[in-house]
């Protein structure tokens, strides 16, 4: 490592001669340059807060907001545009709920595997595996989407289309299975073994150990990483765009093409519509949208984990 | 207590009759819970492995020198993707260039001098808050801010405003990992500098810096293999598809990887499709060389600290 020298090396001065002053405005600048780097996070918030409300109020001078909850067609891009958000807002919902039916027991079970059945050798091994499941670009789980799992379903699924909600969101299960089995691994492997000790001494089985004592204990953690894996699935563009279709339409259906709330933005933005123009300011709108649903939810985790937290010495 | 009473040992002893261990059918639930916990955890490798495969299987006979030198066109046969790899490269360093100092200082900051005031408790609330903001909307933000009202300076769907809005999405990423970084280094470490005599600052980028320095370091490229691979901001910043010269730091028209690869897929026609699988084990190779790099970094460093 780094050879450490006094500030002032006494080699030629004789005398070590430190220059206070210049060392306390040193101290003075470098507090004041880093917490000014601290502030670009904050701007950072403002910027996107500020951003989204202005040009959300413009479009909301164009279209009315009751027009825009209330509405049961999204067609902006025709010259009869109408603009019911929650045509969008139910194709997120659609594809994020499939993804955590699939996301959430898996990855529980698989946090569970980890902590409490896998050998600490194999544990080594399987973590940083799940990890590069993590690393996947998101435009690659698309293309698997899209080319590898909507075949497959087609064979066993009557009436489903190329482009689905249904293989969209097996696929975006995946991709948040990672967030969640970690997470969740993590408040796991937190609670105290004297807990699982008292279980088994009770005579309790594994299982009934797990199930019954330590997943209880470690609750609001693993609420949080549902919440966060939830917020991923509704924020995810790629995989959607991909593998969802782009067709709003305002149903449940897995099986046809729908449009989310991500990929009308990716829609418009990809065409290249012109700044000021309605189409450009409604992927503000739908933008904002976005970050409400993630501001919620990020709220309520908070609050969960806070209420909910089991505290162990 | 003598259990003299007749009637309390007779309900003790049906209370006995009707309770059942039932071992052998709980274990049996204990396997079945097992071997489900084991299923989901392989599941999620198996699909892993054939994710990796099929890309393979699909883009390899594509993949050649020809591919990597070449601008795009409408033939797939010629198609390359020079452009976007050296989009992506521009990328990687405009993102380090401006995510590495800020959020290194910020952490620095939050880490070592905010001590417990006000500023700093809603800085990191603010961190986390961002850390759970969806990636296209830092997408909108970019589009907004740099493209729009920096356009004099960035010169407007430039390398450079996506470079910024891809720091900015993985600013606190950096900032979390340096802060564990920092908080891995021992204090007495720190009480030593001061107990010289030194201010905070020296003791900081003399003693506690370098020992914190490789764990930064690896924090630092996982976040950037992260913005490597993101694609959504990009395309609402306004990449483009077609590119056909290598993009400049502040010239109109770039490409990334991801953004070619986007567009392969959503072509019609099955020979693109090819190219898409092809783009994704460039861009794979990207991310697997700089996660290695960072896995070696950290392995070579903490031998070094034993």
């Amino acid at each position: 490592m780094t050879t450490s020298q006094l500030p002032d090396s006494p080699q030629n001065s004789g005398l070590w001669q430190p220059n206070r002053q210049l060392s306390k405005s040193m101290e003075l600048l470098a507090k004041i340059v880093f917490g000014a780097f601290g502030l670009v996070s904050i701007a950072t918030t403002i910027g996107i807060v500020l951003t989204l409300i202005f040009e959300t109020f413009l479009f909301f001078q164009e279209v009315p907001i009751w027009n825009f909850l209330t509405d049961t067609q999204w067609t902006p891009l025709f010259t009869n545009s109408q603009y019911g958000i929650i045509v969008l807002i139910s194709a997120t919902f659609l594809t994020s709920f499939i993804a955590l039916i699939v996301a959430m027991p898996m990855g529980i079970l698989a946090a569970v595997c980890l902590s409490e059945y896998a050998p600490s050798g194999l544990r080594k091994w399987l973590k940083p595996a799940l990890e590069i499941l993590a690393g996947v670009p998101t435009v690659v789980f698309g293309y698997f989407a899209l080319f590898f799992v909507s075949p497959i379903l087609e064979t066993f699924v009557p009436g489903l289309r190329p482009f689905n909600g249904l293989s969209a969101g097996i696929v975006l299960g995946i991709a948040i299975l990672p967030t969640i089995a970690s997470l969740s691994e993590d408040a796991i492997y937190a609670v105290p073994q004297s807990l699982r000790q008292g279980s088994y001494a009770l005579g309790a089985t594994k299982r009934e150990t797990v199930t019954n004592v330590v997943l209880p204990a470690a609750l609001s953690g693993i609420v949080a990483s549902f919440i966060l894996g939830i917020a991923r699935a509704v924020g995810e563009t790629m995989i959607v765009t991909i593998a969802a279709g782009q067709n709003p339409r305002l149903t449940l259906d897995p099986r046809v093409p729908i449009q989310t709330m991500t990929s009308f933005i990716v829609q418009v933005a990809k065409g290249d519509a012109p700044t000021g123009s309605i189409e450009f300011i409604t992927i503000f709108a739908v933008g904002m949208t976005l970050f409400l649903i993630t501001l919620v939810l990020n709220a309520f985790s908070f609050w969960f984990v806070g209420r909910f937290r089991e505290k162990y010495e | 207590m003598t259990a003299t009473d007749p009637n309390a040992f007779s309900q003790s002893s049906s209370a006995e009759q009707h309770f059942s261990s039932d071992l052998s059918g709980r274990y049996r639930l204990d396997n079945i819970f097992r071997i489900a916990s084991w299923v989901a955890t392989v599941t999620a490798l198996v699909v892993l492995a054939f994710l990796l495969i099929d890309v393979l299987i699909d883009g390899i006979p594509r993949l050649d020198w020809q591919f990597i030198t070449s601008f795009p066109s409408r033939s797939a046969e010629r198609a390359g993707i020079l452009a976007p790899l050296v989009g992506t490269i521009w990328l990687l360093f405009v993102t380090a260039l401006f995510a590495f100092p800020i959020g290194v200082g910020a952490g620095i900051f939050l880490e070592e001098f905010a001590g417990d005031n006000l500023f700093a408790r809603i800085l990191e609330v603010n961190i986390g808050n961002l850390a759970a903001v969806p990636s296209i909307i830092y997408g909108l933000l970019g589009l907004a801010v740099f493209v729009r009202v920096f356009l004099p300076i960035t010169g407007g769907r430039t390398v450079f405003s996506a470079g910024l809005t891809l720091a900015l999405l993985i600013l606190p990423v950096i900032i979390v990992a340096t802060r564990e970084a920092l908080r891995a280094v021992p204090s007495s470490l720190r009480q030593a500098g001061m107990a010289l005599g030194a201010t905070r600052w020296q003791t900081v980028r003399e003693h506690v810096l370098p020992q914190a320095f490789p764990g930064i370091l690896t924090g630092t490229i996982l976040a950037l293999s992260r913005a490597i691979g993101e694609t959504a901001p990009l395309i609402v910043i306004g990449a483009q598809t077609f590119v056909p010269f290598v993009p400049s730091f502040r010239g109109t028209g770039f490409s990334a990887l991801p953004i070619q690869i986007f567009n392969w897929v959503g072509r019609p026609q099955a020979e693109f499709h090819v190219n898409a699988a092809a783009g994704i084990i460039v861009l794979m190779i990207v991310l697997v060389a700089m996660n290695a790099t960072a896995i070696y970094l950290r392995n070579r460093f903490q031998a070094e600290k034993m």
